[in-house]
């Protein structure tokens, strides 16, 4: 396949780009590497107090682990949400950002997407090693479900990957659409489960739009998803159901190909347009 | 062709000009996604060979189409019509330095500019040392490019670039860069480059470099390749034409002086006695000064100097040397310099004209580029450089019609 022999040509550029995006983000700063760890803490914090502390969202008690800890329960939820987000974000600039490149130089142009995505996708893995380390305080010996956590990373980057590249070059032909999706993620982030568990929508199943259970259109969420399976894995210690890697892959490879397609399709024209 | 390094077939790119544009969703939305715009056609029916192993010029005004076909080759533009195709691997010198990360150091940046050129790790590493030593950068190789002066980064996106060691090198006017001693490396470099084989195509307006260094040249007007050929036919023809166009301008003039003596006029006067801006190679030219005194003043010195449009200092003269000093001047009056034969290779050129004291060292009225004035064409033609000395090929030895093997023409 030539996408995939293109890809393999330039994976030393798109290890030299993604390098780029990771030394290039923290240099100068005096922290460093420990922002990346500062930001999802600074959250954690708040979040914990606002609804944990002051709104009293019920902490999830861990299935098979009977770990009662919002904090770790909430930052299984937010890592994942964070790559989604970051990735929509820094991906759909990602392009206009290097316009100087591409109108100087040619080289496959996606590697500019897939770097800025798997920068993040690096900083997750770091995350996620710190939180590791914070479970195992409480019992979850997460080391054991690694290969399972690795499938979702995967599937999660493809999936956050499809999006970045559909959005990266529509975001060349219309600049303010880093503005509307801006406004998107918002309502995104509070329609799936990281700072409240969806056991609350559960609940309230009755409820019906246009006719269809509120918890059945709540699931079709590709987030909600990602985020349950994660909390699955890492908070609860249990296998997600197939039913759910199955949607999740279909989800993934059906918006890779589509943002791959829709990549393709306008990137010819990308160094008269930008 | 199979010798072909680029292949240029029936080429045709559009632009949108925009009158309205749709750059934001809101826009598109309100005017139901209906941009209107013109096509402007940069480049139409364009069809070239490049052979391997040649050095390929596309000369032409701003905005001719030239750059763009530069870019369609380097594959950053895609044609809209027809097709271009090209063996080996290819470097392009748009702009030096874009990749660039300021935050980075000049060495992680060497990596990352060299991948996005397309080499390997091992590569880089390997070529390392040479990259630097080409640049003359090893003391700031640690130090983020942000500090670098505009010159030292330039200079290390050229080495990166040149050392990229490709079999198709594309050239945009880039080799103007650094002080004059990198200048002269990358010259080197570049003549190192042609002799091992390799094709190069550039684009310029330096028609003299142009000439020295291209195989072919290909004249580009509005879009369209209007001839091709050897660099030495076109590249005249070109420069006589370009003549044509330009606008007179004295804007570049300075002038200063203590004021006694003016230099009212100065005048140019061919060989029929008319006042021209526009002398053939090999003509007899007049220099004629019209001056006024507004005191008499004890043997004046008049001078002038030469300069080429690019700065050099060509030629200089002045009556005390040419032993022509009058007791005294006051009042008006003219004085004429006659060159019995204009030894410059065509051109454009500027006249510095002065009036100074018998010592040479006050100046009442110094005039510099006072005038500008163009030399053509005259049926002999020499190679380069700035004088015409009139050269003649002869007295081969032994004799053409001995060696058979050779042939003249």
């Amino acid at each position: 396949m030539s996408v995939v022999s293109e890809l393999s040509a330039s994976r030393e550029l798109l290890a030299n780009l993604t390098q780029r995006e990771l030394k290039g983000k923290y240099k100068g700063s005096v922290l460093g590497w420990g922002w990346s760890l500062l930001n999802p803490l600074a959250t954690m914090v708040v979040f914990s107090f606002v609804f944990s502390f002051v709104l009293r969202v019920p902490v999830t008690v861990g299935e098979r682990t009977g770990i009662k800890v919002f904090a770790l329960w909430l930052l299984c939820g937010l890592l994942v949400w964070n790559l989604i987000s970051n990735g929509m974000t820094a991906g759909i600039a990602s392009l206009t950002a290097n316009d100087n490149l591409i109108k100087k130089v040619w080289f496959p142009r996606e590697t500019l997407v897939l770097s800025t995505v798997f920068a993040l996708v690096v900083t997750l893995g770091i995350e996620l090693v710190v939180l590791s380390v914070a479970l195992a305080f409480y019992g979850n010996v997460v080391l054991l479900w690694l290969p399972i956590v690795l499938l979702l990373v995967l599937l999660l980057t493809l999936f956050v990957t499809g999006l970045a590249l559909a959005l990266s070059v529509a975001n060349v032909y219309f600049r303010d659409l880093q503005y509307l999706v801006s406004i998107g993620l918002q309502i995104w982030f509070y329609a799936t489960p990281v700072i409240y568990p969806s056991s609350l929508v559960k609940a309230q199943q009755a409820t019906q739009v246009l006719g269809v259970s509120i918890w059945t259109l709540y699931q079709l969420n590709p987030a909600f998803t990602f985020v349950e399976a994660f909390r699955d894995c890492l908070y609860d210690e249990r296998v997600p159901s197939v039913g759910r890697f199955a949607y999740l892959v279909v989800w993934s490879l059906g918006t890779l190909v589509v943002g791959y397609v829709v990549f393709r399709r306008y990137e010819g024209r990308l160094a008269e347009e930008l | 062709m199979t010798d072909a390094a680029i292949t240029v077939d029936d080429v045709g790119k559009r632009f949108r000009i925009y009158h309205e544009r749709n750059q934001s969703v809101k826009a598109a939305v309100m005017r139901r996604g209906r941009a209107t715009y013109e096509d402007f056609w940069a480049l139409r029916n364009v069809s070239l060979e490049i052979p391997t192993g040649s050095t390929f010029g596309l000369i032409g005004k701003n905005g001719s189409g030239k750059s763009t076909l530069l870019k369609c080759i380097a594959k950053i533009l895609r044609p809209d019509e027809g097709s271009i195709s090209s063996v080996g691997k290819m470097a392009a010198l748009l702009e030096l330095g874009s990749g660039f990360h300021p935050e980075l150091s000049g060495r992680e940046n060497i990596f990352l500019n060299g991948s996005i050129l397309g080499l390997s790790k091992s590569t880089l590493a390997a070529k390392f040392d040479e990259i630097v030593d080409f640049a003359g950068l090893e003391q700031f190789i640690d130090t983020p490019v942000k500090n670098y002066s505009s010159g030292m980064y330039v200079k290390l996106g050229f080495s990166v670039a040149i050392n990229v060691d490709p079999d198709v090198l594309l050239v945009d006017e880039v080799l103007a860069v650094g002080d004059s001693s990198f200048q002269r490396k990358c010259l080197e470099k570049f003549a190192e480059f042609r002799r091992a084989g390799k094709t190069v195509v550039i684009v310029s307006h330096d028609s003299g470099s142009m000439k020295n260094m291209c195989d072919e040249v290909a004249w580009l007007e509005k879009g369209v390749v209007t001839r091709t050929g050897s660099p030495v036919d076109i590249v005249e023809e070109y420069e006589d034409d370009s003549h044509e166009e330009r606008i007179e301008s004295t804007d570049g003039s300075t002038r200063w002086g203590s004021g006694e003596a003016i230099i009212e006029k100065m005048e140019l006067i061919g060989a029929d006695g008319t006042v021209r801006n526009r002398f053939r190679c090999g003509e007899q030219v007049t220099i004629r000064m019209h001056y006024r005194f507004d005191q008499p003043i004890d043997k004046p010195v008049f001078g002038y100097a030469i300069e080429s449009l690019d700065g050099v200092y060509l030629w200089a003269h002045h009556s005390k040397h040419g032993q022509y000093v009058p007791d005294q001047l006051d009042g008006r009056g003219t004085v004429d310099l006659v060159l019995p034969r204009l030894a410059l290779q065509p051109g454009t050129f500027d006249l510095t004209s002065s009036i100074v004291d018998n010592q040479l060292t006050h100046q009442y009225d110094f005039w510099k580029h006072v005038l500008r004035f163009d030399v053509e064409h005259a049926g002999h033609v020499e190679s380069g450089g700035y004088v015409s000395l009139n050269g003649r090929w002869g007295n081969l030895q032994p004799a053409a019609g001995q060696m058979p093997t050779l042939h003249l023409g």
